[in-house]
């Protein structure tokens, strides 16, 4: 599967739940701004690492919201401790998808430890996280997204999509994604 | 004012409901206080690093964030408070143990306690240094200039200041 099609496919299923969709820096978040822009993707500039961690703080601070994370196995690999933070403070509406290309895609595809044989399925299952699942077809990606899994990791192919940048201000990106991700004031304002 | 409860208590006044926090021995009280709050949620984290990514996510969720760190921390996080918080308009409150400094015993704690200042002058974050008598006002007061500059800003806290 290549990389775009399972963000298509992530795309369309947090569009059904109505998710919030916090997205890795580089190629992952210019493609899903070319399949599926939305208010409520959060595209990462910079921070490479934190997406896990911004989408977990999101989904604590909006418990009944679904919250969904689009990652790398790069990105992740830099913030490993974050699967342990996860297994044991993610709330139910938390949801992990790794994007595990083997490479660092958006720089010239320099290999990662993946690509050695690290498996991104155990060390999450390790950290001590309970529902964990490993996909390589689109069609148990798209089942996948429908259940109840903390983290899924998706096998995809290496390559970028011939996307363009993307064409918002990170002011733009956080404006219009906090006027729905924040709770509604009893005013019926929200705080921006 | 025992330390630990002068911050405390600025933290509740600036209605501070969400922290993250990697411990350091002088935090000790603190985060005690923080963790038994049932009206904080606190996640302890891994790295100081990904305490500022967790806030800023609970900060565009509607809550208000505080990481509890050591100085040492602050080296950890220097990306991510400026390609996230900085670049995006995100305000955090840093509570930061600072060590290093006169009278310190570790003396690897030297170099950062040496850096911590010029780091945070170099980011242009503000930065306050109160007195055990002044912390819950200059608590309050930082988490304030957090929200109305949408930085980042820090409150030091040195090895005088947990003496009392």
């Amino acid at each position: 599967m290549l990389r775009i099609e399972a963000i298509a496919l992530a795309a369309q299923a947090a569009e059904a739940q109505n998710a919030l969709l916090i997205c890795n820096i580089g190629y992952p978040s210019r493609e899903l701004f070319s399949v599926k822009d939305r208010r409520e993707n959060f595209y990462m500039l910079g921070s490479m690492g934190l997406a896990s961690s911004i989408g977990l703080g999101l989904a604590l601070a909006r418990p009944e919201r679904k919250v969904m994370v689009l990652d790398g196995d790069g990105s992740v690999l830099m913030n490993l401790g974050t699967l342990a933070t996860i297994a044991h403070h993610a709330p139910e509406n938390y949801l992990l998808v790794i994007l595990d290309n083997c490479c660092y895609g958006s720089t010239g595809s320099q290999p990662t430890c993946t690509h050695l044989g690290t498996d991104l399925f155990a060390l999450a299952k390790a950290a001590g996280v309970k529902k964990v699942s490993l996909v390589e077809r689109a069609e148990d990606l798209a089942l996948a997204l429908l259940g109840h899994d903390v983290v899924i990791i998706v096998k995809v192919e290496e390559g970028n999509a011939p996307v363009p940048i993307i064409s918002l201000s990170p002011e733009d990106i956080i404006v219009r994604f906090i006027r729905c991700a924040q709770p509604v004031l009893p005013s019926g304002k929200s705080r921006l | 004012m025992n330390p630990s409860l002068a911050v405390y208590q600025g933290m509740l006044r600036a209605g501070i409901n969400f922290a993250t926090s990697v411990p350091c021995v002088n935090l000790h009280e603190l985060l005690a206080l923080v963790g038994a709050d049932p009206d904080i949620i606190h996640l302890p984290v891994t790295r100081e690093e990904e305490g500022v990514g967790i806030c800023a996510g609970a900060w565009m969720g509607g809550r208000r964030p505080a990481l509890l760190m050591q100085n040492s921390g602050l080296g950890n996080s220097i990306n991510a408070l400026a390609s996230l918080n900085i670049l995006y308009g995100i305000p955090l409150l840093m509570i930061i143990s600072h060590r290093g400094g006169r009278g310190e015993p570790v003396i690897g704690q030297v170099p950062m306690g040496r850096l911590t200042v010029p780091l945070l002058d170099a980011m242009t974050i503000s930065h306050f240094e109160p007195s055990p008598a002044e912390a819950e006002e200059t608590v309050a007061e930082a988490w304030s200039r957090a929200c109305a500059s949408c930085r980042p800003v820090a409150v030091l806290l040195d090895l005088e200041f947990w003496r009392g």
